[in-house]
């Protein structure tokens, strides 16, 4: 039936985590996108060999079916890009590498594109160098929050100046604003209280 | 541009207001800061900018922060002042936050309305205003690399199927500032209007667009 493998699309990307990105279908792409020109060929032999007696149920058929693989073809791309700009606000500018196999040239593209308007924005704001917006995203509840280091990660510098040395499995309290970029990282993990 | 005096930290957390009358305090700037940040963080479209105002609170910030810096570590005031700092930042990454997502979401919504606006009343700031430029730009280009693949009938996107718009019907709790003589509630499955008092200070239920103006005025406050 017509229509089919673009639902496949779509099913396979909503059975996927929410925040994860399956690897781009471009088979499934370029499959959708043949029976699309399969089908714009039919209307126009439709159109050329019945002229006198148009079947104009077969042509409207055709027509609907193009324009719905069309739709769920863009609702595809669409929402991996969703996904991707969430990956920038959680994560950060530098995907990982599993994740960078999964995506097309052009949505590695558009990701680059997204992180350069982002940070042009992010300079703008406030008297100076401007304001990460991708910190502060939760209300503070404390100044400090305890972490354990999940890999030895080496020499931090705080903000007072002090160096900290992370090791390990061994657990610190530090400021939010420190802790919050090397929990996202996976450098540390936060301790439930 | 807005002139503050400069103030001690403890103003940020003293309750009191000055008296002064020319000059408006931090505390006053925070509390427009963190009623704009509720009215955006509530509504369902994007509001006029504030952006004179963040500006302003951010330089007390930094300003501050270096106050902090002088004093002693072992006060235990500092540490509490810091709190604070951090809850002021997070209201003002949060309401900054908030905007873009609107601005990615409605994209194409938000810049028509922008371009039938002059520059005094615009909503964007010109920071924001490049943004979504540049954004809207970035999703198109994107969406190329695919309709070029498709049968040339078909390879553009019309501006309907693209557009998402802000649901300015839903409904939004709010709380009067000032007494309101008629606001009209639009009954849009009966078609009828209804006229209804807002008293100074009463807290109400209504869909976003019969007080969408009103938002904007500053005269009643989402909540």
């Amino acid at each position: 039936m017509y229509c089919d493998k673009v639902i496949e699309l779509l099913k396979e990307l909503e059975r996927s985590r929410e925040d994860t990105i399956p690897p781009y279908n471009n088979d499934g792409i370029n499959h959708v996108l043949s029976e699309m020109k399969t089908l714009d060929a039919e209307i126009i032999d439709l159109l050329r060999t019945q002229k006198d007696n148009l079947p104009l149920d077969a042509i409207r058929l055709r027509r609907a079916a193009i324009e719905r693989n069309k739709r769920c073809l863009l609702t595809y791309i669409w929402t991996r890009i969703q996904r991707l700009k969430e990956m920038r606000w959680e994560i950060g500018a530098i995907l990982p590498s599993d994740v960078r196999q999964n995506l097309s040239q052009s949505e590695i593209e558009w990701f680059n594109n997204y992180c350069k308007t982002l940070v042009s924005y992010m300079k703008t704001i406030g008297p100076d160098t401007g304001l990460n917006l991708t910190q502060d995203t939760k209300p503070p509840k404390s100044l400090y929050t305890e972490v354990r280091s999940l890999v030895d990660a080496g020499k931090l510098e705080l903000e007072s100046g002090e160096v900290l040395i992370l090791r390990k499995n061994s657990q610190y309290m530090l400021s939010r604003s420190q802790a919050e970029p090397l929990i996202r990282q996976g450098v540390l993990e936060q301790v439930r209280q | 541009m807005l002139t503050i005096m400069d103030i001690d930290i403890r103003d940020l957390i003293d309750e009191e207001d000055d008296d002064n009358q020319e000059e408006m305090t931090a505390q006053k700037v925070l509390q427009i800061v963190e009623r704009a940040w509720l009215n955006e963080k509530f509504s369902p479209e994007i509001l006029p900018h504030q952006t004179d105002y963040v500006d302003c609170l951010l330089e007390q910030i930094k300003g501050m922060e270096g106050n902090l810096a002088k004093l002693s570590k072992t006060d235990p005031k500092v540490d509490l002042h810091k709190l604070e700092l951090e809850r002021i930042k997070f209201v003002i990454t949060s309401y900054l936050r908030t905007r873009l997502k609107k601005i990615e979401s409605f994209c194409v919504r938000v810049l028509e309305e922008e371009a039938t606006r002059s520059e005094e009343d615009a909503y964007l700031s010109p920071a924001e205003l490049k943004f979504a430029k540049e954004f809207a730009l970035n999703a198109d280009n994107h969406f190329d690399t695919i309709l070029r693949h498709m049968p040339h009938l078909y390879n553009k996107l019309d501006r309907n199927k693209k557009i998402i718009e802000p649901n300015l019907n839903s409904f939004v709790f709010l709380k009067c500032n000032k007494h309101i003589d008629s606001v009209i509630i639009k009954n849009t499955l009966e078609g009828q209007e209804e006229e209804i008092v807002l008293e100074d200070g009463s807290q109400h239920l209504m869909p976003y667009s019969s007080i969408a103006e009103f938002v904007k005025k500053g005269t009643v406050q989402l909540i």
